[in-house]
């Protein structure tokens, strides 16, 4: 009995260290400055005047048109992403072709090398072509997941030949294959391929900074430094309403489908 | 079937691979009339820097606290999690949430609860009679206070992924344990648990180590390398010499050196995946 009540009191710790800035965050989204101010540590605030800080923040600030840019970014590349990795994927598995080899090892190089390597000369390919500062210049580098070709690889080996055969033998060419059988298996594994997708590109920070320039095509990340800024530091309750609100999607969409996320995520440790 | 994955590939992969190598032996810098090879002199220059030298050192230290505090964390927190039934769903979800959430935003909440005036932190402090701390603000206490923010992003990642190596013992294994009389609390672990996961923690080490090295949304958002140069980190220098004062050239010698440092910790890593595919 006594080990379970230290096990509750860590745990208990921990999860306050982890949760405590969502809920300061949060308990400062509806605190009026004044209230911030007098640096009071409560949670609750005294009045309902903080309440406001949402209406002012989204006033401040175009925060839903950033977030309708993250999901239309994030949408792009994940489409693309399935629609280039399942078929490449299925051929490598399941197909015999020369320059199989080859394409595999592109997926294990792939694997390899993080944008950051590659984004210099990306920059400025993507400046020769005048498409820079676009949602094109966001997605287009990404569209070629060679870790979305090695997570479908793994998963259609599984699938046994014979249900390809009789689907062969039903008169499917393998692009009706891919399309009919195929594709509707690897439902979970592109499950946990998207939201290891979408959250790292909705959070991604690096590349969308080095892209863009005009305001309105902020992403999440990029949007709410432009809120700071705009801010210039003194407002704290408005902005903490706008932290919130960049959050909420990820944070909401984690709560609705907790076991999903966290088998999505972890496959991104075999990516590194 | 395989040829819009692989135009993808060439063009977004190895294409810029080979540019960048190319690159980083010329003295190019955009807007520059005309450059020319200059052999390894962007490297040369790159070691002598004290702005690298101050990223590259301050790059390693922060791996260095992050990697083995978030990892030791994640590990207790896992066995902990993983001990009962009871709230487990729960304290799972908690611990994890730093880790879905986004970094940058994150940061600024971060940056307000350590402001060294009207933060609840030092208010906190404050009120037990501590001094104020600078955090963010002070030289000395910059990159700690990143690093802490790092641990608290990458503990429950790790917890997430020892969880599932943990799930992997059998369970007959403890039961044996409980017969020689190694049935509980930190004998077990050291006993059983912890060689156990053996390959699981190596596994956990090298991503933490490569994430902790990738690091840029927290400095990117709060420091911008400062005070003093005292964050400056690797990625950040990469960014600020290729993206803000545009020298290529030195630019991508910087990223190969990068590069050529994930990539000796990666080929650690897939040796130790094969191993553990081996033997487990």
């Amino acid at each position: 009995m006594m080990g379970h009540t230290v096990r509750l009191a860590v745990l208990a710790v921990f999860v306050a260290l982890s949760l405590g800035p969502f809920i300061y965050m949060l308990a400062f989204s509806v605190k009026s400055a004044s209230e911030i101010f007098s640096g009071s540590l409560g949670l609750l605030p005294q009045s309902t005047e903080g309440l406001l800080n949402y209406p002012r923040a989204l006033a401040a600030e175009p925060l839903l048109r950033y977030l309708l840019n993250g999901a239309i970014v994030c949408a792009g590349i994940l489409i693309f992403q399935l629609l280039f990795a399942i078929p490449c994927a299925y051929a490598v598995a399941k197909l015999r072709f020369a320059g199989r080899s080859v394409v595999f090892g592109l997926v294990l190089f792939g694997l390899l090398i993080p944008i950051q390597a590659t984004a210099l000369p990306i920059y400025l390919g993507l400046a020769g072509v005048g498409l820079l500062d676009t949602y094109t210049s966001l997605i287009v580098p990404f569209v070629a997941s060679a870790f979305g070709v090695f997570l479908f690889r793994q998963f259609i080996k599984t699938i046994p030949d014979e249900l390809l055969d009789s689907a062969r033998l039903d008169g499917c060419n393998e692009f009706s294959v891919v399309l009919r059988v195929v594709a509707p298996l690897t439902l979970p594994t592109a499950t946990a391929f998207g939201i290891f997708s979408v959250v790292s590109h909705w959070n991604d920070l690096f590349w969308p900074l080095i892209v863009l320039r005009s305001p309105e095509l902020n992403t999440p990340p990029l949007g709410i430094l432009a809120f700071r800024s705009a801010e210039a530091g003194d407002r704290y309750g408005e902005l903490m309403a706008g932290t919130v609100i960049i959050t909420a999607p990820l944070v909401v969409a984690f709560l609705v489908a907790q076991r999903r996320f966290v088998e999505g995520l972890s496959l991104g440790a075999l990516k590194g | 079937m395989t040829l819009p994955f692989v135009a993808g590939m060439v063009l977004f992969l190895v294409l810029p691979c080979i540019a960048v190598l190319g690159m980083a032996f010329t003295d190019w810098s955009l807007g520059a009339r005309e450059f020319g090879f200059v052999g390894f002199q962007n490297f040369e220059v790159l070691f002598g820097d004290r702005t690298f030298r101050q990223s590259l050192g301050n790059t390693l230290i922060f791996a260095a606290i992050v990697t083995p505090v978030s990892v030791a964390i994640g590990l207790w927190l896992a066995v902990l999690v993983e001990a009962s039934v009871r709230g487990r769903a729960f304290f799972r979800s908690a611990l994890f949430l730093p880790v879905v959430s986004t970094t940058v935003a994150m940061a600024i909440v971060w940056e307000f609860l350590l402001h060294p005036t009207l933060g609840p932190v030092n208010t906190l402090f404050a009120a037990l009679g501590l001094p104020r701390q600078g955090f963010l603000a002070d030289a000395d206490t910059v990159l700690v206070t990143l690093a802490m923010i790092g641990i608290w992003e990458n503990a429950g990642y790790v917890m997430v992924l020892t969880l599932a190596g943990l799930k992997s013992i059998p369970s007959d294994l403890y039961d044996a344990g409980a017969i020689d009389g190694v049935d509980e609390g930190w004998s077990r672990f050291w006993a059983i648990t912890f060689p156990m996961l053996g390959p699981t923690m190596v596994f956990v080490v090298i991503v933490s180590l490569l994430r902790s090295l990738r690091t840029f949304d927290t400095v990117a958002a709060l420091t911008q390398g400062g005070p003093r140069g005292s964050s400056e980190v690797l990625l950040w220098t990469i960014y600020e010499e290729g993206f803000m004062f545009f020298r290529v050239g030195y630019a991508a010698a910087l990223t190969v050196v990068f590069v050529v440092l994930l990539l000796v910790i990666t080929f650690v890593k897939f040796r130790v995946l094969d191993r553990a595919v081996h033997y487990g």
